[in-house]
């Protein structure tokens, strides 16, 4: 590692240095709306809507043709490849109707996870071959920003230390892969919140795991200042016995990031994982208050967490697109307050006595 | 790493980020004065004073017994071994006569640097043999943090892959072992000047070095809140025929760190290298002025430069003594403000210095 080798000029570094800060500008997130055919056919069968081409198109364009207002709340959207060659009811391509809007485009580019023999049941994602034509293609059609999906699970044995380093040498590649064609890499490390574990121990792993990935990407000469993370919060399994606030989430959150994200990354849009819709706003917005110093955006980037009320009021029927619609905005608009800390739950305290039950006893 | 074996306690964690805070509090870094007995040696040839221990107990002296001006500049002083042990004039014991006026006590604990075998001339650091007990008993005669410092540099082939791991994994045991001991580990990874390279390829070093650092002192389990880093400043070599200005020092060495070095690290304290005193000041302000996110203290760990006027200053000579120490003073007192940010050299407009901060994406 002695000499440098620049992979990237300074136009191409301040052109996607660019595109991040307007991903994450403040007040705005991201809306996942990347859901693969499989994982639509679960949304669409919850309320008994046909998976069929035309229902997936007719709910983004749903979605996408919401009021322009939207655009003070979502930054970016990802997008299936499916859908970025879709179109909305107006007959204009999606990526034009959400670019219009000042809305940044992104896309999917993993091809889901793959076995790690000989470990309990571990996955690498794979994706890698011929992607940078891929990502090529995708800028010309109107991309700016790409997302790749690792998963860790905690277990009594897993993480183990392959799976670590084979997922974050794997979101490396593809990080320096993007960032050739223009594209920003949105790097997530999901770690599952399946299980009995606490939340020391979810923060335990989140530290490590994101100091492996954050190595790998320094390794693979990846430009930090025009890439996002998209990391789980820091929270308990879903099976454990123990209850925490949103305040020891936000705090063990923050302190996993400060441990292990540099400075130079721009912004950080948590997944939503299993939280419920209030939940995701509610944990977004304690953790855009801890009393530390946060030098990166913290925001959004939900699927179910955005969509999930629009789904429900939807329920495959045209009379209820406007509520479906007043839905989705109404998600977005809290998430947007929760990403500068200033969304108020009706009956929950203001944020002077949030902020007091940030217990400073608490070391983590 | 799938589970947590926590190696502090909840007390032991807020201890050491206390000590972290206290040391790098706004307007405050460390004083160096750790030179080993063959460095003084270095020191004192050149105005002319023989090396006895007599003559390295009055230098320290005329440092510690300031008045309290530094009080508000210093917030620690690094020892060598020897003057731990040494007393002022009138018996008091150095290390209690620095704790008693606030600031905090550290000791040099490394041995120096040896050879690695098959390298073009890189080295690692030792000192790892006993460390703990060693630490134990610094602390019980006043020590609350310690330094250590590894040594890398850069040619055509180096720093190699090894010099770079087995450096960052030195400093990571170090660490390690100084924080069950009550004692904040300064972790230094020094990239020396010496060379022809330039800003870029300096930049381009270090942020290989504090990744792989940084990455050590994760895998040891070290408390980052509760250690401090010590590195150099990025700078062209000595030897680079391409002058850059202040700003340019300050952008490459910021980003470099932004890159790098996590948030909950509590302080950032520069060595000054080969820096004049005035270089090594009006960098450090520079530094603190530049215009991007820095969510540690930037301050200052110098030996030299903040001793160089006083040495001259003093040539040994008693009658000299207050002149020396004043001189330490303004040299403790210009830092403090360039670590604010507010320092005013004579002969350099802030106004017209902000304006030259070139675009980091050109990093």
């Amino acid at each position: 590692m002695t000499h440098q080798f620049p992979s990237l000029s300074p136009e191409q570094k301040k052109e996607l240095s660019d595109i991040a800060q307007r991903i994450v500008a403040p007040g705005k997130g991201i809306l996942a709306a990347d859901e693969s055919t499989g994982t639509m056919g679960k949304r669409l069968e919850k309320i008994k809507v046909e998976n069929s081409e035309e229902n997936r198109r007719y709910f983004r364009d749903l979605l996408f043709s919401t009021d322009p207002s939207i655009s003070n709340c979502v930054g970016g959207i990802i997008f299936f490849h499916e859908t970025l060659y879709q179109k909305s009811d107006s007959g204009k391509l999606f990526p034009q109707v959400i670019k219009d809007k000042g809305i940044v485009v992104g896309i999917k580019v993993d091809k889901g996870t793959a076995g790690l023999n000989g470990t309990d049941g571990e996955t690498t994602t794979q994706g890698l071959d011929g992607l940078s034509e891929r990502c090529a293609q995708y800028k010309k059609d109107g991309c700016d920003f790409a997302k790749w999906r690792c998963v860790l699970k905690i277990s009594d044995s897993c993480p183990t230390s392959v799976a670590i380093a084979e997922n974050a040498n794997v979101l490396a590649r593809y990080a320096s892969i993007c960032q050739q064609n223009g594209l920003v890499p949105i790097v997530e490390p999901e770690i599952l919140p399946d299980g009995t574990h606490d939340l020391l121990r979810c923060q335990y792993v989140t530290e490590k795991v994101l100091a492996a990935v954050y190595k790998a990407l320094s390794d693979h000469h990846v430009y930090l200042e025009g890439t996002l993370l998209k990391p789980n919060m820091v929270t308990a399994g879903q099976s454990c016995a123990k209850k925490f606030t949103p305040q020891e989430v936000a705090m063990a959150t923050v302190t996993a990031l400060r441990r292990t994200v540099p400075a130079s990354v721009p912004g950080i849009c948590f997944l939503s994982g299993g939280q419920s819709e209030e939940e995701a706003s509610l944990n977004l917005n304690a953790i855009n208050q801890v009393p530390l110093n946060r030098p990166w955006k913290l925001s959004f980037s939900y699927g179910r967490a955005l969509q999930a009320s629009a789904l429900a009021a939807w329920q495959g029927k045209t009379a209820n697109k406007a509520a479906a619609q007043e839905a989705f905005c109404s998600r977005a608009k809290i998430n947007g307050l929760a990403s500068k800390g200033e969304y108020k739950a009706s009956g929950s305290a203001d944020q002077a006595s949030m902020k007091s039950l940030f217990s400073a006893s608490y070391i983590y | 790493m799938t589970h947590q074996y926590p190696a502090l306690t909840t007390e032991q964690k807020k201890e050491l980020q206390e000590i972290a805070e206290r040391i790098t509090a706004p307007g405050k870094g460390i004083l160096a004065a750790d030179e080993s007995t063959g460095s003084m040696g270095k020191r004192l040839n050149p105005i002319g004073v023989e090396n006895t221990e007599e003559n390295r107990r009055r230098y320290r002296q005329l440092l510690f017994t300031a008045d309290q001006r530094i009080d508000s500049c210093i917030g620690g002083v690094i020892f060598f071994h020897e003057t731990l042990y040494q007393n002022t004039d009138d018996g008091t014991n150095f290390s209690k006569l620095i704790k008693d006026r606030g600031i905090v006590v550290g000791i040099k604990v490394d041995k120096g640097v040896v050879p690695l075998a098959g390298t073009d001339g890189e080295t690692t650091t030792q000192g790892l043999d006993g460390l703990s007990e060693r630490c134990a008993q610094y602390k019980k005669d006043g020590a609350d943090f310690a330094k250590w410092r590894s040594v890398l540099k850069i040619s055509e082939n180096t720093p190699s892959e090894l010099a770079i791991m087995e450096n960052a994994n030195v400093l990571a045991r170090y660490a390690s072992i100084c924080q069950q001991n009550g004692i904040v580990p300064i972790v230094e990874p020094e990239i020396l000047p010496d060379g022809e390279h330039d800003l870029k390829r300096c930049q381009y070093v270090s942020e290989k070095v504090l990744a792989a650092v940084y990455k050590a002192l994760s895998d040891h389990h070290v408390y980052l809140e509760g250690t401090l880093l010590k590195p150099n400043m990025v700078t062209p070599g000595h030897s680079c025929p391409t002058k850059v200005s202040h700003e340019e020092i300050a952008m490459a060495t910021v980003t470099a760190l932004r890159r790098t070095v996590p948030p909950a690290v509590t302080g950032v304290t520069f060595l000054s290298g080969g820096q004049s005193e005035e270089d090594a000041s009006i960098n450090l302000n520079a530094i603190n002025n530049c215009p991007l996110a820095k969510p540690w203290a930037l301050t200052f760990s110098y030996g030299r430069a903040l001793q160089a006027s006083a040495l001259n200053a003093w040539r040994g000579e008693l009658s000299k003594e207050n002149a020396a120490t004043e001189e330490f003073i303004k040299r403790a007192e210009a830092n403090s403000q360039a670590a604010l940010g507010k320092y005013q050299s004579s002969g350099s407009g802030t106004a017209a210095g902000k304006s030259l901060y070139v675009e980091n994406h050109a990093y």
